[in-house]
């Protein structure tokens, strides 16, 4: 058996020279600046200021921003190679944080107006401030239609009212792109407003007791009569429900290629450890019991990784498709739930104990069936988009 | 002043590497390859020469096969301006990729030369030596820092004592040692970059070299697996072992 997290991957004739060379690179960097630190600022509930600097000094915050900006215009191959390689640390709190700004910052490149880019895209981009994304509230998270935060214009000014949950990079965050309620009822009177959180009447608490990804600060926000100036509107004002959606489709793309990584490594320990383990006189892995077991994560992986490479080119020929993408998120978190299972049932009481990646994966398998759009959720907007 | 520096493609360091099960020669097949370590120093060591403004051109040479010319990119990508492939089959010795060499040097007249001490692979440790008395330049082998100073270059050399501290008149050879710097990651917008950088390919019989083979490699065989070891009894007994079976002791 040889089944280790580049082995199992299937060839992809999209690769090129540059691919591999970005894929060395970053994993040169990955290996000697996070892997030998993750399981202690896991632990320690956070990582260090100075990894986002690095970070931007390697090209990996500013992967697929436009040059103005300080950042590096890419394929989405190149977006798979990063979110394959940061899902290889098995540590998905210190990917979620240090990369919150590819869910906080496209609403603004992509809508926001040209004062709010040049003035906040750049210091993100080298690592030196912080956005994240606020649409989940209090009272509802996957009914983005129906949120209940508002903001009532007032002169030059919105002022907004209401609260923000589970939002990652929220405590350290200078900036939240934030859905609220300008207009009537559903979809339509959701609008994008940029909200810095230096502003008066904004507050934050941590949540910082959750079951995975502790190295990624995550935040309930208050907002209580904040002037916003309406020039911080991201797009029109009414029409932040198509940013908001606009941005799902990335976003879901870059947790599945994560979570296809995260399944990667649990088979990985489970090969490696199958190999080296002896029971009623054979190894692990000569029990057919767990030769079956590896064999299926391999048929799903397999399966999985197919299924990316298939979406990533519509997207890269530049016809996504929401429904496809959407369910591709359900396929990759219930392969990496999967993976996890029966990698700790290879793994035993090893598994069972803190220190492996597989243990930590298993804990972040809930946070990625649930966040960027739970499976349920994915499975009915899917059904709606084929017309069923 | 231009600065010339010689990278090796050789098998990442990071692999396991195994014999063939012939015993032929060492796994190659679908196994990593990357930049000799010590080469990577090298180039760094150049590219900071460059930034410091001391060096006006780095150019990057390797000897090899067609795949060289990754290696060649990846050190575009970490800073170099330009690269020169010399396409030749097989792994020539030492002396010939030194005589190769000194066709590339004949051509572009650096003032300075760096090299790896040895690759990793090979472990010949021979090249940067042989180009110098090819070349007829003084050479600082092992540095583990170095400086130039108007027409002259000091070289701090690790040696077995301590530190050795040379001082070479330019044009000059050096051979790095692994404390000489730490390389840096090459960014994505500098891999892209890479791309566009010249890459000139030449062979032999241009540079007016003849690759022959004066050493034959008979056979590659892995190190003895080692035997699982023993719980000892007693204090006695650990003295006796030393003693009379391991002979560490009299």
């Amino acid at each position: 058996m040889s089944l280790d997290f580049d082995s199992a991957q299937l060839p992809n004739p999209n690769l090129t020279d540059l691919h591999h060379a970005w894929r060395e690179q970053l994993r040169r960097f990955i290996d000697v600046e996070i892997m030998p630190y993750a399981d202690d600022w896991d632990e320690a509930g956070e990582i260090p200021i100075g990894l986002w600097p690095k970070a931007a000094e390697v090209g990996l915050l500013g992967l697929s921003y436009p040059e103005v900006y300080g950042g590096t215009p890419g394929d989405v191959w190149l977006g798979q190679i990063t979110a394959e390689e940061l899902g290889r640390v098995g540590a998905g709190g210190i990917n979620a944080s240090l990369m919150v700004h590819n869910i906080g910052l496209p609403p603004i490149i992509n809508w926001g107006s040209q004062t709010m880019k040049d003035e906040i895209a750049p210091p993100i981009l080298r690592g030196e401030a912080w956005i994240s994304l606020g649409i989940t509230e209090p009272g509802g998270g996957s009914d983005v239609a129906n949120l209940q935060t508002t903001a009532v214009r007032d002169g030059d000014d919105y002022v907004v009212n209401g609260s923000k949950t589970y939002i990652t990079g929220g405590m350290r965050a200078n900036w939240v792109s934030t859905a609220v309620r300008t207009g009537g009822e559903g979809a339509g009177g959701v609008s994008m407003l940029l909200i810095p959180t230096d502003a008066e009447g904004f507050s934050r608490t941590p949540l910082n007791r959750k079951q995975g990804w502790w190295a990624s600060d995550t935040a309930t926000l208050y907002f209580d009569n904040v002037r916003v100036p309406a020039t911080q509107l991201i797009g029109e004002e009414n029409q932040g429900f198509r940013v908001i959606m606009t941005n799902f489709n990335s976003e879901r793309m870059g947790m599945a290629i994560h979570m296809e990584a995260a399944a990667r490594v649990c088979m990985e320990e489970a090969v490696s450890w199958a190999r080296e383990r002896k029971t009623f006189g054979k190894r692990l892995g000569d029990h057919q019991v767990i030769r079956h077991k590896i064999a299926m994560m391999k048929q799903k992986i397999n399966a999985t990784q197919a299924y990316i490479r298939v979406c990533n080119e519509s997207i890269e020929r530049g016809e996504p498709n929401p429904a496809d993408i959407a369910l591709l998120k359900v396929q990759a978190s219930e392969v990496m739930e999967f993976c996890a299972r029966e990698a700790m049932q290879v793994l035993g009481g090893l598994g069972f104990m803190r220190g492996s990646r597989t243990e930590r994966i298993y804990r972040e398998v809930r946070v990625n069936a649930i966040g960027g759009g739970s499976e349920e959720i994915m499975r009915d907007l899917a059904s709606r988009q084929y017309g069923l | 002043m231009k600065a010339l520096v010689a990278v090796k493609r050789v098998v990442d360091y990071n692999v396991k590497v195994r014999a063939k099960a012939d015993g032929s020669d060492v796994e190659l097949n679908n196994v990593k390859m990357a930049i000799n370590p010590f080469c990577e120093i090298a180039v760094e060591e150049a590219v900071r020469l460059k930034e410091a403004g001391t060096v006006s051109e780095v150019v990057v040479v390797s000897v090899g096969e067609k795949s060289s010319q990754e290696q060649i990119r990846t050190a575009l990508a970490l800073g170099a301006d330009r690269g020169i492939h010399v396409e030749v089959e097989g792994r020539p010795e030492p002396l010939e990729i030194a005589k190769l060499l000194k066709g590339v040097v004949d051509k572009e007249q650096p003032q300075l030369v760096i090299l790896g001490k040895q690759s990793i692979d090979g472990d010949n440790n021979q090249t940067g030596q042989m180009l110098g008395a090819l070349a007829n330049m003084g050479q600082g082998t092992f540095a583990s820092e170095i400086k130039v100073d108007g027409d002259s270059l000091q070289v701090i050399r690790e040696v077995d004592g301590g530190l050795q501290t040379l001082k070479l008149t330019l044009p000059a050879i050096v051979t790095t040692d692994l404390r000489l710097n730490e390389p840096r990651y090459a960014s994505l917008p500098n891999i892209m970059k890479a791309k566009k950088k010249p890459l000139e390919v030449t062979n032999p019989a241009e540079l007016g070299v003849e690759v022959k083979s004066h050493v034959t490699q008979l056979g590659v065989a892995p190190p003895p697996e080692r035997a699982a070891g023993i719980k000892v009894e007693d204090v006695a007994q650990l003295v006796d072992k030393l003693k009379n079976e391991a002979k560490v002791i009299s």
